[in-house]
């Protein structure tokens, strides 16, 4: 019980701290939760984050709450996901409501617009950073369908904007239908 | 109104699918056009305004919507209306996944759905990236932001950077770009 409450107020503090630092969109918490949840913690590997990851972006919504909901069900049931949820939201929810009282001050200026460039490319390395790390374990499972499937769902996403659900959704479909197609024999 | 404005947002929860961006012409149409709560002009501010703060764009627009309408109040409901729906599903996807895990088809549609995720960070990273590096009128873009990338990346790799260190001193140097 006591294991159990520790745990949800870890998860509701932590998620607080991600989402106070997202910016730049909601990709940024990816790396994020690999670092606490993955490296940190040892609650879950990086599989299975890029599973949750997948979920999280099927599902209407933001995909940072909808991957806190995921990470928080994960770690302590549906206790951790509403505790998780809230604790993302309430950082907005603060500084929301600060500068709803004077936001001419804040949309103008110019230093903030300086700070939230330069965190905007740290967040583009952050991915990149993530991104190669996951290439290469996924490149270590010497199966040749997934990065061909990786690759087309880049390319379907960005260049041709197809709706990410259908992307996933034939990956899903592509990778069972292989193991079908395989009669008995080879591990994958 | 309050009771409005969380059914609102719930209907805009569940039809916000393709990431912050795709969601702001949803909420316009309901918030501005139809219920006219806020004037084109105000949504216009809360969306810059919503970039520029912590968290996802939809959860900021959200909350920002509902605190110009109904206060604190307005905020929490306009926000737990937007993401209720996806929070449900997220959960209930999982757990059906979950479930049937001991099946070979599953464990494979999850394998072709790891890949296919690593696809779509890749798509949005290479967005983020031409928007960091690239993007007009944003200070340092170009060569110094290039330069910043680089630098934040090797940071990254060979020394390990703690993520949010990272950021604040990117943000710290983006000040140097003005």
């Amino acid at each position: 019980m006591i294991h159990q409450v520790r745990r949800c107020l870890w998860l509701f503090f932590i998620h607080m701290f991600i989402s106070a630092f997202t910016f730049g969109g909601g990709y940024v918490v990816i790396p994020m939760i690999r670092k606490y949840f993955v490296e940190r913690n040892k609650l879950f590997q990086e599989g299975d984050l890029l599973e949750m990851a997948a979920i999280a972006q099927s599902a209407p919504g933001a995909i940072a709450v909808n991957l806190s909901a995921l990470t928080g069900y994960r770690v302590a049931g549906r206790t951790g996901a509403m505790v998780s949820c809230v604790g993302s939201v309430v950082p907005p929810l603060l500084i929301l409501s600060l500068v709803s009282m004077g936001y001419q001050a804040v949309a103008g200026n110019r230093i903030l617009r300086g700070i939230l460039g330069g965190m905007e490319t740290g967040v583009a390395a952050l991915i990149v950073d993530l991104l190669i790390d996951m290439w290469r374990a996924l490149l270590r499972e010497k199966y040749l369908l997934l990065p061909i499937l990786a690759v087309g769902t880049f390319l379907g996403s960005y260049i041709l904007h197809l709706p990410v659900l259908l992307l996933l959704g034939l990956s899903g479909f592509l990778c069972a239908a292989k193991a079908r197609g395989r009669r008995g024999g080879e591990v994958c | 109104m309050l009771k409005t404005l969380f059914t609102v947002f719930l209907e805009i929860g569940v039809c916000s699918y393709g990431g912050g961006y795709a969601v702001i012409p949803l909420i316009q149409s309901q918030v501005v056009d139809e219920r006219h709560w806020l004037t084109l002009r105000e949504f216009t501010d809360i969306i810059t305004i919503s970039q520029m703060t912590p968290g996802p764009l939809a959860v900021n627009t959200s909350t920002f919507v509902g605190l110009q309408t109904g206060g604190i109040p307005g905020a929490v409901l306009a926000t737990a209306g937007c993401i209720l729906a996806g929070i449900i599903i997220s959960v209930l996807l999982y757990r059906f996944l979950e479930k049937n895990r001991h099946s070979v088809y599953i464990r494979e549609v999850f394998r072709g759905l790891r890949a296919s995720s690593l696809g779509l960070i890749l798509s949005a990273a290479a967005t983020i990236l031409g928007l960091a590096l690239f993007q007009k009128g944003k200070p340092g873009a170009g060569l110094p932001s290039m330069i910043l990338f680089a630098g934040s990346l090797l940071l990254l790799r060979r020394f390990r950077t703690h993520p949010i260190l990272l950021m604040l001193g990117a943000g710290a140097a983006g000040l140097l770009f003005l």
